[in-house]
């Protein structure tokens, strides 16, 4: 069984997670497609927290003895494949960093060039 | 169908952004050209691999070429940075790949000319000929229609139609503020009612695409739903960021 106390505080941490990443949109400092994964985050670990059987089974099927062990898992979880997707997101930024600077440069090459062939009178 | 003449007295562009459509970016350039000569074509290529920029710009057409691809938003807000860069007061937004006919052009400009809206959106559920898309994809359409409507209390077919007019009022927003990746128009609207825009439907008829095919996948569509959802809530709600401009 999961003991009471340990469902209220997981509910109210998720609870303020979720609460928290919609004002955080709200003001736009963060943009939806970074917000979605935590948005799942948040809503499944505060449906588990509050449907205690469905922890249970959760814990039963994959072994862990102390069903709130499990809540912790999931977290855990979550958390790893948010840091996956900030990998794959700072690899594509790095990736237009590189093109946008590369792209600069070619422009100002092109300015010095059209500078060169036409002098200002 | 013979050209509005209300229509000179407005600076005008035509936004076509493009992703790889080398083989249809030349004939719409042309098309829009034999129906309106005198508006700008502001062609966005949005990081294509293939020759879309060179032939875009053979034709005649300003092109942008993003350094990055941004994706159809980012691309679409660039085409009407531009058209604010060359003092354009009415700005058309029209697909590179063929589907949009320009021959409907002066439909989706009249209500704009007549002064009785700032965003008209050529509508492919009002009647005009037969749209035809695959049912499921048709289906989401009228939902996120149906749902758009809903929120907004304001009673629309169409929201996810690429085919439209904004006069410089809605310039004044899209050209600081507009969604970001697919399915971007929905969440325009939104935001367009949100400002207190005003927003027309015309009916127009789509043509099939003449080459390439629709981006969307199952999974991938089903994710684009939870986020347009999520994206069109927010927007509700969402402090807002931009002083309009009056229209002139």
């Amino acid at each position: 069984m999961i003991p009471l106390r340990v469902s209220i505080v997981a509910a109210v941490s998720a609870s303020a997670l979720l609460l928290v990443v919609l004002e955080l949109i709200r003001s736009r400092r963060l943009q939806e497609r970074y917000a979605l994964l935590w948005l799942l985050t948040g809503c499944v670990i505060l449906v588990f927290a509050l449907w205690t059987d469905a922890l249970g089974k959760l814990a039963d099927a994959t072994g862990i003895a102390y069903p709130p062990s499990a809540l912790f898992v999931l977290g855990s979880a979550f958390i790893l494949v948010v840091l996956l997707h900030y990998s794959t997101v700072i690899s594509k930024l790095s990736e237009q960093n590189t093109a946008l600077t590369q792209r600069v440069a070619m422009l100002e090459l092109r300015l010095e060039q059209h500078a060169r062939e036409a002098p200002p009178a | 169908m013979a050209l509005d003449p209300r229509l000179h007295a407005h600076r005008r562009a035509a936004v076509v952004p493009a992703w790889n459509e080398a083989e249809t970016i030349a004939g719409v350039i042309e098309e829009i050209r034999a129906v309106d000569p005198g508006m700008e074509i502001i062609v966005v290529d949005d990081g294509s691999y293939d020759k879309t920029a060179v032939i875009a710009a053979e034709a005649g057409a300003r092109v942008l070429r993003l350094a990055c691809n941004l994706g159809i938003g980012g691309a679409v807000q660039t085409g009407f940075q531009a058209a604010r860069e060359l003092e354009c007061d009415l700005v058309v937004q029209i697909d590179g790949d063929g589907q949009h006919d320009p021959q409907e052009l002066p439909l989706i400009v009249a209500p704009v000319l007549d002064g009785r809206a700032d965003i008209v959106i050529g509508s492919r559920f009002a009647g005009a000929g037969k749209y035809r898309a695959p049912p499921v994809r048709r289906l989401g359409m009228r939902i996120f229609a149906a749902f758009v409507s809903l929120l907004t209390g304001k009673s629309l077919s169409d929201t996810s139609s690429s085919f439209r007019a904004v006069n410089r009022r809605a310039l004044s927003l899209f050209a600081v503020d507009y969604p970001h990746g697919y399915l971007e128009t929905i969440e325009a609207t939104v935001m367009a009612v949100r400002y207190g825009l005003r927003i027309e439907e015309v009916p127009v008829r789509m043509r099939e695409r003449t080459s390439g095919r629709s981006s969307l996948t199952t999974p991938i569509s089903l994710y684009y739903t939870v986020k347009v959802v999520i994206a069109v809530f927010i927007s509700m709600f969402r402090r807002k960021a931009v002083q309009l401009e009056e229209d002139s």
